[in-house]
């Protein structure tokens, strides 16, 4: 009986992703292990390799298509001896591997969302923006269908709720109306607090504005997984979290002294000032816990662990690379993970462990010469530095003009988790490392 | 005396009560249902029912009077007062026979006669008001229902000065027939009288007819019955009522106290219902007692352990549905059933069936402007449905509200043929909670008077196609 080939899920939180293209095409025979096609996830690329061998029989979802719903079958297999008359009254919903009760549904949602647009930029130019297409079902942390009221949906959505977390009241634990009201009300299901993984689920639940098209010529860009998922972060991050924004200079000439040394010693490594500020960054938080957390509607979860992620630009967009326990780690392993996990980013092939969790962030525009900036914290994290260029500026030292190589960092935290004074001490712990970089090396 | 011990005892057989003794006996409860008159109690015997098998007389006496623009030459139609009553009791009597099979068929053990709280879990039965045998019970629902309210100088006498019961069972066909009071009850006996060919003044304090309905609906509504013949005071209370001979003289005063008088040859008292808390044994309980209505919980919990309460003894509304709607609820909490939950009355649709109909559920205009909703209305004609057009129904409306906000669908009111069939679709919507977006997704079907629904809630976005 021929097999079918379902959308992968590339990450235990992945509800769908987009088929970027196809390596195999119908009637190529098929080992296991074969690459078959790339999926393009909010973050990443990957492949997607042969279980089974035999001759690829039939491609369901073509190449370009976004939001394939994970489970969805997207080819059949024919095994060895079959031919293409097998296709003739297969149905590919059978004999899937794990046919979730919910594939009929995430189809359902996928044909949606594709319509969505459309219609919408139709009725934007005349009705009013208030009426939205529906949003599709989100689905629960297992992928489950999550049972609420449209109403509910309604306002979870502009309330910017996670109905996962959401307890349901309603006939057989529906969410209704009521329980998204008093979870608004509570804040205890704040999209930003369910967990570290949030940053990959329920993307259909934000609503999607209505811009009316600006007048003129223009051309117009398909937004990218990516680009959907800085939109939709960037967006909740500036919209839920109450950021304020704290800068301090730090003279860099002793750090740029030994660096200057440590990199003298060795070819096996080449630290930069990056590497450096990411383990003082690291050890600034181990100073002071309390600030390595996240908001967590009803509580603040203190993480264990000093993870620091690290923006990267990349063609189309930016992603967060995150280096694990930054705090026990030397300046030249930091380096060279550094180097690894930044080269995998360009090319993008970062594995999903490798850039989600994180409770700390480090934005670093220096090397275009940015004197200072403010970045947008990156939730559900607490808190991430914007770091400046390093460069020579008049300082007064002892009562008299004197030169030092200086660069300005602006934290950007979230006040909910972090208090001014509390921001200001982690600046001045952060200070102290990069201006006596040899407290680092304890 | 014996004492057979229950796990339901059910006081009141009306629409609350066998319910709930139904449904106590399908989850496996020995149930008993006490009952002093009539399986069914008022809704059945008094109510609901037989007020409908008279008012389809009036729709059919109307249709006959308009046959030849349906192209059908009749000669004059005549009503025969006593057929048309003697027809609306066998249709009550019909109904109750089948709520005795229904009790019987789920071996609920009717107990005839008076039941009254004894403490202690126990019931006593009385007749006639002897006590001839006490019942045991786990549980004790309270379903006695309400009567027809009187206020002091407007007391019925049940020959010229009628309720409800009387206005049932009339002798006469009444030449000019006042009415006090224009809510349901009121209108829906306005609306027959008139239609049949009395002439019908009807009376209200409040400053429209129909209070409880949208104000839009109200006005709607009375301009059709004043188009109809019947004369409508607003803001207006009958003072007096004096009797001489064969008729009956109202003192009327108006806001402004100006005072008038008109004589009548029969008046109809429909100003409101009392609960019948008296003499079932709540004096000794913790049963609360708020203006005649016992007070309960979400699961029609009294304050006295193992004692119940629904339907029109309770709170308002005061509808048959809702007291079976509250039974069962009760029934199924007291069983430990999975899943059961509290009654949202604003879920409750109410339905008057005068000519042209009135049916709602949830909110007013105002009531929700009130509550500090942005709303967004809807509006649809009846002359603007094919249906209503063919059907010779081109009087009507139908109005929705929905909170501009979150799209929930506050309310809906509607007036014209047939809405209180029409009414339940929206009772769905609001208990779904859907939004406009699936009722604008909700395809209705051509030609029907529902096409309205759908039209209506395209109007309140700007969207409507026939008008």
């Amino acid at each position: 009986m021929p097999i079918t080939i379902t959308m992968p899920a590339l990450s235990p939180t992945m509800t769908e992703g987009k088929l970027a293209n196809w390596q195999a095409k119908e009637g190529d025979s098929i080992s296991s292990g074969d690459v078959l096609a790339e999926i393009e996830t909010d973050k990443a690329t990957m492949e997607v390799e042969a279980v089974d061998e035999g001759t690829l029989g039939k491609i369901l979802v073509q190449g370009g298509t976004e939001n394939v719903a994970v489970n969805t079958p997207i080819a059949i297999l024919l095994e060895e001896g079959e031919d293409a008359s097998a296709l003739d009254d297969f149905d590919p919903g059978e004999g899937t591997p794990a046919p979730a009760p919910d594939a009929e549904e995430e189809r359902g949602a996928v044909k949606d969302e594709k319509s969505a647009p459309k219609s919408e930029a139709k009725k934007a130019s005349t009705e009013e923006p208030s009426v939205k297409t529906a949003p599709p079902a989100p689905s629960g942390k297992d992928g489950s269908r999550i049972f609420a009221s449209p109403l509910a949906r309604r306002i979870a959505a502009s309330e910017g709720l996670d109905l996962k977390a959401v307890k349901g009241s309603g006939p057989h634990g529906r969410i209704v109306k009521a329980d998204v009201e008093a979870a608004a009300k509570s804040g205890s299901a704040k999209a930003s607090a369910a967990d570290k993984a949030a940053s990959q689920v329920a993307p259909a639940a934000t609503p999607q504005a209505v811009t009316p098209p600006p007048a003129g010529d223009y051309v117009e860009v398909p937004l990218t997984s990516m680009r959907k998922t800085i939109a939709r972060r960037l967006t909740e991050a500036k919209q839920q979290i109450p950021h304020f924004y704290l800068t301090i200079e730090c003279e860099l000439d002793n750090l740029l002294n030994m660096r200057k040394e440590l990199n003298g010693r060795s070819d096996d490594y080449k630290i930069s000032v990056n590497d450096f500020i990411i383990r003082a960054s690291a050890l600034s938080l181990k100073k002071l816990p309390v600030a390595n957390a996240c908001w967590g509607g009803d509580k603040i979860l203190q993480y264990k662990d000093f993870d620091i992620s690290v923006a990267v630009a990349i063609e189309g967009g930016l992603i967060t690379p995150v280096v694990r326990n930054a705090d026990q780690k030397g300046l030249a392993v930091i380096s060279s993970e550094m180097k690894e996990l930044a080269g995998k980013a360009k090319a993008g092939k970062l594995m999903p462990e490798e850039y989600q969790g994180g409770c700390f962030s480090i934005s670093n525009l220096g090397m275009y010469g940015i004197k200072e900036f403010s970045a947008v914290i990156n939730p559900p994290q607490s808190a991430i530095l914007a770091i400046g260029t390093g460069e020579q500026r008049p300082v007064v030292r002892n009562g008299a003009l004197a030169m030092a190589t200086m660069m300005s960092v602006t934290l950007s935290c979230d006040h909910r988790v972090i208090d001014g004074a509390l921001g200001a001490e982690l600046l001045k712990y952060f200070k102290g490392f990069i201006e006596e970089p040899l407290t680092m090396m304890l | 005396m014996s004492e057979t011990g229950y796990d339901l005892v059910v006081v009141g057989s009306g629409p609350g009560g066998y319910v709930a003794a139904i449904r106590a006996a399908q989850l496996g409860m020995k149930t008993a249902v006490v009952e002093r008159e009539h399986l069914g109690g008022i809704c059945l015997n008094w109510g609901c029912i037989p007020t409908k098998a008279l008012l389809r007389t009036a729709d059919v006496y109307r249709l006959i009077e308009h046959a030849s623009e349906f192209g059908i030459s009749v000669g004059k139609a005549t009503v025969d007062l006593k057929k048309t009553v003697d027809r609306s009791r066998k249709v009550a009597g019909q109904l109750s026979g089948g709520v005795k099979h229904l009790l019987k068929k789920n071996k609920v053990t009717v107990i005839d006669g008076h039941g009254k709280l004894k403490g202690g879990g126990k019931v006593e039965i009385s007749k006639d008001g002897k006590a001839i045998d006490t019942v045991a019970a786990k549980h004790i629902i309270l379903a006695t229902g309400a009567r027809a309210r009187t206020l002091p100088g407007l007391e019925p006498d049940g020959k010229l000065i009628w309720t409800y019961k009387e206005a049932l069972v009339p002798d006469v066909m009444p030449k000019k027939l006042l009415v006090v009071g224009s809510g349901a009850i009121g209108i829906e006996f306005a609306s027959f009288f008139n239609a049949l060919g009395s002439d019908v003044t009807v009376v209200e304090v409040m400053d429209r007819i129909l209070p409880v309905e949208d104000a839009e609906i109200s006005a709607f509504a009375e301009k059709a019955f004043k188009k109809q013949g019947m004369t409508i005071h607003k803001g207006t209370t009958v003072s007096e009522l004096k009797k001489s001979g064969d008729t009956v003289t109202a003192t009327f005063k108006d806001k402004k106290d100006k005072t008038s008088t008109d004589t009548f040859d029969r008046v109809i008292l429909a100003v409101g219902i009392v609960g019948n808390v008296e003499n079932i044994g709540l004096e000794g309980t913790k049963v609360k007692v708020d203006r005649s209505h016992v007070v309960v919980d979400e699961y029609s919990r009294t304050d006295e352990p193992g004692v119940y309460a629904i339907g029109d003894l309770t709170g308002p509304p005061w509808l048959a549905h809702k007291a079976s709607h509250e039974g069962v609820i009760c029934v199924e909490k007291i069983a430990g059933e999975k899943d059961v939950h509290p009654l949202d009355t604003s879920n409750i649709p109410g339905c008057t069936y005068c000519h042209p109909q009135v049916a709602s559920v949830g909110m007013t205009e105002a009531a929700a402007k009130e509550k500090g909703y942005d709303v967004k209305v809807g509006r649809f004609p009846f002359i603007g449905n094919g249906k209503a057009i063919a059907l010779g129904e081109p009087e009507g409306m139908i109005k929705t509200i929905f909170d501009a906000k979150t799209g929930e669908m506050l309310g809906a009111h509607m007036v014209g043929a047939e809405v209180t069939e029409l009414i339940q679709g929206y009772g769905i919507a609001r208990t779904l909670e859907t939004t406009e977006v699936e009722l604008m997704h909700t395809v209705f079907p051509h030609p029907t008077l529902s096409e309205m629904m759908h039209e209506s809630v395209l109007d309140a976005y700007g969207k409507v196609i026939h008008i």
